[in-house]
């Protein structure tokens, strides 16, 4: 099964470009391959000093004293904050773009205030002449906590007995705040339909419980910062982020300043995938620069990544599906419960919206509980919250398949969603292409290769997740050359650079190799959200495609008077200006950049843009694994990718997201896991325990691209960074289910996990 | 005239009514039609007197950047859903 004997890699094209869908070369490939791009960890300046971090041993504890007084006087120490240097926020709330958050709340991770929620918890930051240095006057550092018991489950923290987290934390249900303090955050429920009549039509009811690991993003650069405070009471950050104005605004917000005072540089980032949306050492590293007077530096360590870091939530989730006998869904029902870790904001919501998304269910209702716990406050993490409703819903319809003896993707194409299917959440969904993805994976020669030898099974499953689309500026400067400088706000994590450069180059008709490409600090573009919810191609793409139409424009115009006709008369083709009045008047792009100068003003084009019709993206997955009974280790033999991308802007980069995706949910499915003890400690925090799987534990991660157009955007793109990872846990566990006849409702499906399947089957009860 | 689909959590105030028609050229003046007929509508959707920012209307299936002042037809569809972005 390993040798290649298909083809790997697929486009299924519907429309072709000059510069789209091509595969240019990457804007910063030299740099990158060459070591010569620069990462947050490589940025020094005149000054420098070095931050560290100490971090709560306790899960769960209120602080009585914090003495810093020895490690103040440590010769080398330069300045030593807690969080009493932070203004207190009151009851102040703050739109940080995923909705309203309590200020306080992010402050007090930043540097906990009465109470450690979680062990990892920032407490005190030294700023040292080396980092050595700051980290021995750690050492000198005397908390004194009360400790208190800790709880580490959704299920257990939703007890009524259960240890509280927040002393203020009153419980919201169904959009209306009430006076039950609780760890219970917030209760939602969608509804569609009547749900108790659907089930009552129903031949055939499967209802299960499934239970999925905190796991992290595992982006290999640790989070770092430099900051400087200056003099003038300005404050400059170098940080690795995907948010440049996200840290800017929350850095603002916490230290209590304005925002113009505030300025963000992005480095290169090593990763992210959500996990460096939130703030945590940049105001940090401020304060330390303020008390210091030097430019301060905090690098992360791996084992701070993982225990100080927003993970993904653990879930408990319980789904319930009713079909008819021909495989009509009629009814479906899911209650979501998700840990948000130490703060409320688990990402239960986009769960609630993905759980059913798939299908044409005409009676559902999902209920969500965004519950607190004491694990670290989780962030995003690739189409948060949908990886973890996909693995019940998927597994529920596996079962159905397997139940009604239906080939399980024509279970699928018969309930699949379409345009005009209403979602439990309320909207119609616009053009999609979940059929699609479905029919390519059928059509797919994967679907239908004989699948030899013992203990080996076959597992698909489907995915979705919406995207976003927000606002994105872009500037384009023409340059005497023939050439074009594109400043964007955009930190490139997927090769964004060359995908948001090659719209610009289709626009004027150029190579992409004739963009230069920038991403620049926050006082230098206008403002751009997140490089997140797989936004970037789409909306900064746009931002890019409208300021090419402004050169193009003035180019017009510039052309016309050089010509001495009305613009209305010159016509732009493939890079090339012409009067169409009858006349010899031509000129290429490069040729009218080099009379610029002389001729007028130079020309800069702008945009900045907040899209609408944002194309929701699906997936799917076609898995075969082989069992081995005795040990429980699942090996995957090889594994297909399909997803919708719209138009693949630049395809070897929706490989990559495809590819990239697929094995970040694989080793959720397989290996990952915070594995804690009865404490609240994290027993694997580090890269050789916290086991990611890499090139050698995996097959080519083949892919086939599906391309259905998305009308809101002038060539068709949807995202497609993140609903790769929705299917493979699903599509692993139908596997594994098809191998060793063992229904897996965990995650992840270690061998542990499944020989205790196994054993359960077999009747083995010691 | 536009209809108004009601979540889940806000059929409370509107007696248990899942869709209403109302009178409105933006999805603010929809807004202000429904608070008329149904007092508590607009505090369950504003704060600061603007839409709370978790809070996203679409129209039509299609999630509107600018809120309140999307324009909205006769037949139009308005939905208050989650505001979500990714990771």
């Amino acid at each position: 099964m390993s040798e290649q004997s298909h083809e790997p890699n697929m486009v299924l094209s519907t429309k072709e470009f000059d510069v789209v869908g091509k595969r240019p070369l990457r804007h910063d490939g030299v740099d990158k391959v060459t070591g010569r791009a620069i990462y947050g960890a490589d940025v020094s300046m005149a000054g420098l000093i070095h931050g560290a971090v100490l971090r709560s041993p306790h899960a769960h504890a209120r602080i009585k004293s914090i003495d810093t007084s020895r490690a103040e006087a440590h010769p080398e120490v330069r300045a030593v904050v807690t969080s009493e240097d932070f203004v207190d926020p009151g009851d102040k709330t703050v739109d940080l773009g995923e909705g309203l958050t309590r200020l306080a709340y992010i402050r007090n991770n930043v540097l906990a205030r009465d109470k450690v929620l979680y062990r990892g918890h920032a407490v005190v930051a030294v700023a040292a002449a080396s980092l050595h240095d700051a980290l021995e006057a750690l050492k000198l550092i005397e908390v004194e906590y009360d400790l208190l018991p800790a709880v580490l489950t959704a299920p257990d923290a939703m007890k009524e007995d259960a240890p509280l987290l927040h002393e203020s934390l009153r419980n919201t249900e169904f959009g209306k705040p009430t006076d039950k303090v609780s760890n219970i955050s917030d209760h939602f429920r969608h509804e569609k339909g009547d749900i108790e009549q659907g089930f009552a039509e129903a031949d055939l009811i499967v209802e299960r419980e499934f239970d999925t690991s905190t796991v992290h993003q595992g982006y290999i650069e640790p989070h770092n910062t430099m900051a400087l405070w200056n003099n003038d009471d300005r404050i400059h950050i170098w940080t690795s982020t995907q948010g440049p104005f996200t840290i800017r605004d929350t850095t603002a917000a916490i230290l209590d300043k304005p925002v113009s005072q505030v300025r963000v540089t992005p480095t290169e980032i090593g990763g992210g995938f959500g996990g460096k949306i939130p703030v945590y050492i940049d105001p940090v590293a401020a304060l330390l620069s303020r008390k210091s007077g030097h430019p301060v530096k905090i690098v992360m360590s791996r084992e701070e990544v993982l225990e100080g870091t927003g993970p993904t939530p653990g879930s408990h989730l319980k789904v319930k599906m009713g079909v008819k006998s021909d495989g009509t869904m009629v009814a479906a029902q899911a209650w979501l419960a998700y840990e948000a870790g130490a703060y409320p904001g688990a990402m239960v919501v986009p769960g609630g919206m993905c759980v059913f998304a798939a299908y044409d269910i005409p009676n559902v209702t999902i209920d969500g509980y965004d519950v607190v716990v004491n694990k670290p406050s989780t962030a995003a993490y690739r189409a948060p919250g949908a990886t973890n409703a996909a693995f019940a819903t998927e597994s529920v319809v596996n079962e159905i398949a397997e139940k009604l003896g239906i080939d399980p993707l024509d279970l699928r194409l018969k309930n699949a969603s379409k345009e005009g299917t209403r979602r439990a959440d309320g909207p119609k969904f616009p053009r999609i292409g979940c059929v699609e993805v479905i029919e390519a994976m059928k059509n797919h020669p994967h679907y239908s290769a004989p699948l030899e030898g013992p203990n080996r099974g076959r597992g698909v499953a489907i995915g979705f997740w919406f995207n976003a689309g927000l606002p994105s500026a872009c500037n384009i400067a023409v340059n005497p050359d023939g050439t074009i400088t594109l400043v964007e706000g955009s930190p490139d994590i997927g090769g964004t650079r060359t995908s948001v450069a090659m719209q610009a180059a289709e626009v004027l008709g150029l190579p992409a190799e004739k963009v230069s490409p920038s991403v620049v600090d926050t006082d230098s573009v206008g403002f751009t959200a997140v490089t997140g919810g797989s936004r970037v191609t789409f909306s900064t793409g746009l931002a890019a495609i409208e300021a090419a139409r402004d050169v193009r424009d003035q180019m017009i115009q510039r052309a016309a008077k050089i010509w001495g006709v009305e613009k209305d008369s010159v016509e732009f083709e493939k890079g090339v200006f012409h009067s169409k009045n009858g006349t010899e008047n031509r000129m290429t792009f490069s040729e009218l950049a080099a009379q610029l100068a002389t001729t007028g003003d130079p020309i800069v084009g702008r945009a900045a843009v907040n899209p609408p019709g944002v194309g929701g993206s699906f997936s799917g997955n076609i898995v075969d694994v082989e069992v081995d009974p005795e040990t429980g280790k699942v090996t995957i033999l090889r594994f297909t990718a399909f997803q919708d991308a719209g138009k693949a802007i630049h395809p070897s980069y929706v490989e990559g997201q495809m590819q990239g995706g697929s094995v970040q949910g694989i080793g959720w499915a397989l290996n990952e896991e915070y594995f804690m003890n009865s404490e609240g400690k994290m027993m694997n925090s580090s890269l050789l325990d916290y086991r990611m799987p890499t090139s050698l534990d995996l097959p080519m991660i083949d892919t086939v691209i599906i391309e259905v157009a998305n009308p809101g955007h002038p060539f068709g793109a949807r995202g497609v960074g993140e609903a790769n990872i929705v299917p493979p846990p699903a599509a692993l566990a139908n596997a594994i289910n098809n191998a060793a006849g063992v229904a897996m409702n965990r995650l992840p499906m270690n061998p542990v996990a499944v020989m205790e399947a196994i054993w359960e089957k077999n009747g083995v009860t010691d | 005239m536009p209809i108004v689909f009601i979540p889940a959590a806000m059929k409370e105030l509107t007696a248990g009514a899942a869709e209403i028609r109302v009178c409105g050229s933006t999805v603010r003046e929809a807004v202000a039609e429904l608070e008329a007929a149904y007092p508590g509508v607009r505090g369950w959707l504003f704060e600061d007197n603007r839409l709370k920012p978790n809070i996203a209307v679409a129209v039509d299936g299609v999630v509107s950047p600018i809120g309140l002042l999307q324009d909205v037809d006769e037949d139009s569809e308005i939905h208050f859903v989650a505001a979500i972005s990714g990771g």
